[in-house]
């Protein structure tokens, strides 16, 4: 497909993948190349080796991040992307790996030191757990939260609102207390098997099915219709003379 | 006579511990809502741990409960010190997964922009840096600078700072001719005058250079380790500059340097950020100059909507339009990152599409984000008056880090 974006040009990435799936053998699981981008995913357990090949032999000097993603449908629901940059190659690389809740992945701290705080949001975000990470806190949210804001499951207003309480002259934290409902605006196209209720058109959800008809109704020929001369006649009759 | 040595009302025989005192979340030299808990020995930094978060918003999330287009206001907001440089990333970010052509002036236009919020964001952070170390007068004329620059940017997009400007497909609205040639104006007049007096106060001046040369020493390689980039890495002497190793838009047809540093320090990083406001002065000239007449929004309805004045005549652009403004584009599924030279360096959005309307995922990667936690490494065993020094080098925004 000829590329018409204007999204950076890296150098071309003839061979890369190829290049990099034989020296990385079967640690690689699956490996593609999509919207010019080379995504490695890879085992979960050989994650720190592999960042080690590419950054010692390959030359992927720099981790610029790493990302979290959550595909709760999966039986590895999360996904830990990073980021990797070549400053000699010119180039850009995506390795993944997958985890669940409870298995942790093996940390990157080892191999570069900007991991600490990237892999510490992806544990605050999602509650991915980093083995051998010396400093595994929450970063990004508040003293005390529970829970991983970032998971699909958790709902976008959260679960706990805080306000400064004039009685207790101190920050309170309690229950999330909507005014109005959350309105989410889903605008799938009916047409394209969006399977909710539009607003407003609760009753058509709710309204009984037309009932069932034995012999369906139809009119081939005038006659059945119940409409001619004869019909014509009776309407014509003065109203107290009708049948 | 003879004199006797006072004696000390500690016998020795305790030990003097170090003290630990917050910086922060509330001081005028955080740049925002950052907390470090500093252990002091004396006056001499022995540890940092900076807390963020103060200004998480959960960009991210929302992001995802929002359409393609609805999501990118949220970009303003996140550096808002540069506004269009983070509408950048992710304008590209979504073009590159839809694989649409930008009109040639809608990428001129984004690229003079883009440089201008350049210029826009080192006047604050130039300003401040120096004025953390010191000096209130450069700040205030640097300011000067600022107002002009966000006058432009309300003269193109009707807004000062929040500009929601670049669209996927290109720009909301081109700009009308006399805004062109009062850039050009601006740019060969009151620019060079203001920021040549101002930095005539800074750059030789002796109580700045005491406070920021030879502190907070980088090396290449910790540059490379600590992920730095932007002004961080050129400071400290490696020539990467995301517009001339991965152009994007039309980058490849501008002819700059890229500045470096020679030994990694403050002074280092504020001049590379001196020199790259006149830098950014020659891209926007030269966009000036090769800018061509032209639409500034891509044909393909199924991205950019129709003109109002077609919507008039015809029911396709009428439909097009209604589409466009409910449902939203739906985009490809994939996954892209895609980084762009920010100000503050590589600012990188990782989108995934599930093929939907919504993205899927929507992470962003700050600057501020790795500059920041390298912060223990480059202050230890400097004095507390220093921090400030090597938080204005480093130039945070928390809007950006927490997001």
């Amino acid at each position: 497909m000829a590329i018409l974006h204007s999204a950076p040009r890296y150098a071309p990435f003839d061979g890369v993948k190829d290049a990099l799936v034989a020296a990385l053998g079967d640690q690689v699981i699956e490996a593609k190349e999509q919207h010019g981008e080379i995504v490695l995913l890879v085992a979960r357990d050989s994650v720190e080796t592999v960042l080690r090949t590419l950054r010692d032999e390959h030359e992927y000097q720099q981790l610029m991040e790493i990302a979290g993603a959550d595909y709760p449908q999966r039986l590895d629901r999360f996904e830990v992307v990073y980021c990797l940059l070549s400053l000699t190659r010119n180039h850009r690389l995506i390795v993944k790996v997958r985890t669940d809740e409870a298995t942790p992945v093996p940390t990157v701290t080892t191999l570069w030191p900007v991991a600490g705080w990237l892999e510490r949001e992806v544990y605050d975000m999602y509650g991915v757990l980093f083995e051998g990470n010396p400093d595994l806190r929450r970063i990004l949210t508040d003293y005390g939260f529970q829970g991983h804001p970032f998971r699909k499951d958790f709902p976008l207003t959260g679960y706990v609102e805080l306000r400064y309480s004039e009685e207790d002259q101190r920050v309170v934290y309690e229950p999330v207390r909507l005014a109005q409902d959350l309105r989410q605006f889903d605008f799938m196209s009916p047409w394209e098997g969006a399977d909710y209720v539009l607003p407003g058109d609760e009753k058509a959800a709710q309204a009984a099915p037309p009932p069932p008809v034995a012999t369906p109704k139809d009119t081939p020929t005038p006659a059945q219709t119940g409409a001619g001369a004869a019909a014509n006649k009776e309407a014509t009759k003065p109203a107290g003379d009708k049948a | 006579m003879s004199f006797s040595l006072e004696q000390s009302p500690t016998t020795g025989d305790e030990v003097i511990t170090n003290y630990t005192i917050n910086f922060g979340p509330q001081h005028p030299a955080a740049h925002g809502v950052l907390r470090m808990v500093m252990e002091l020995d004396g006056e001499i930094i022995e540890r940092i741990d900076p807390h963020v978060g103060l200004l998480h918003r959960g960009t991210e999330k929302l992001i995802e409960h929002k359409t393609y287009l609805q999501a990118l206001p949220y970009f303003d907001r996140l550096d808002y010190c540069s506004p269009l440089a983070m509408e950048h990333s992710y304008v590209l970010a979504v073009e590159k997964l839809l694989n649409v052509e930008v009109p040639l002036r809608a990428q001129y236009l984004r690229v003079l922009f883009a440089e201008l919020t350049r210029i826009c964001n080192h006047m604050l952070n130039i300003g401040s840096h120096v004025m953390d170390v010191g000096a209130m007068t450069p700040n205030l004329w640097l300011f000067e600078i600022r107002e002009d620059c966000l006058t432009f940017f309300e003269r193109a997009s009707g807004a000062r700072m929040h500009s929601a400007w670049f669209r996927p497909g290109g720009v909301h609205q081109d700009v009308p001719l006399k805004l062109l040639t009062d850039i050009a104006d601006w740019l060969d007049t009151r620019l060079p005058q203001l920021f040549d007096d101002a930095m005539s106060l800074v750059v030789d001046n002796r109580i700045f250079k005491q406070r920021n040369v030879d502190i907070a020493v980088v090396s290449k390689d910790d540059a490379v380790r600590w992920g730095f980039s932007g002004p961080m890495i050129r400071g400290s002497g490696i020539p990467w500059d995301i517009r001339k190793a991965q152009p994007y838009d039309v980058y490849d047809r501008m002819e700059f340097d890229i500045p470096v540093g020679t030994r990694g320090d403050c002074y280092d990083r504020m001049m590379v950020r001196v020199e790259e406001v006149r830098q950014s002065a020659r891209i926007m000239k030269q966009c000036l100059a090769q800018m061509p007449e032209g639409p500034v929004m891509t044909a393909d309805r199924k991205v950019a909507p129709p003109k109002r004045g077609e919507m008039k005549s015809s029911m396709e652009s009428l439909i097009h339009h209604f589409k466009l403004y409910t449902e939203g584009f739906h985009v490809p599924a994939g996954e892209v990152y895609v980084a762009t030279e920010s100000p503050k360096g590589e600012f990188g959005v990782y989108l995934v599409s599930d093929g939907t309307n919504k993205p899927y995922r929507c992470k962003i990667r700050p600057t501020a984000f790795s500059h920041l936690q390298a912060m223990d490494f480059m202050s230890k065993g400097h004095m507390l008056p220093d921090a400030t020094a090597i938080l204005g080098a480093i130039d945070v925004v928390f809007g950006e880090c927490d997001r």
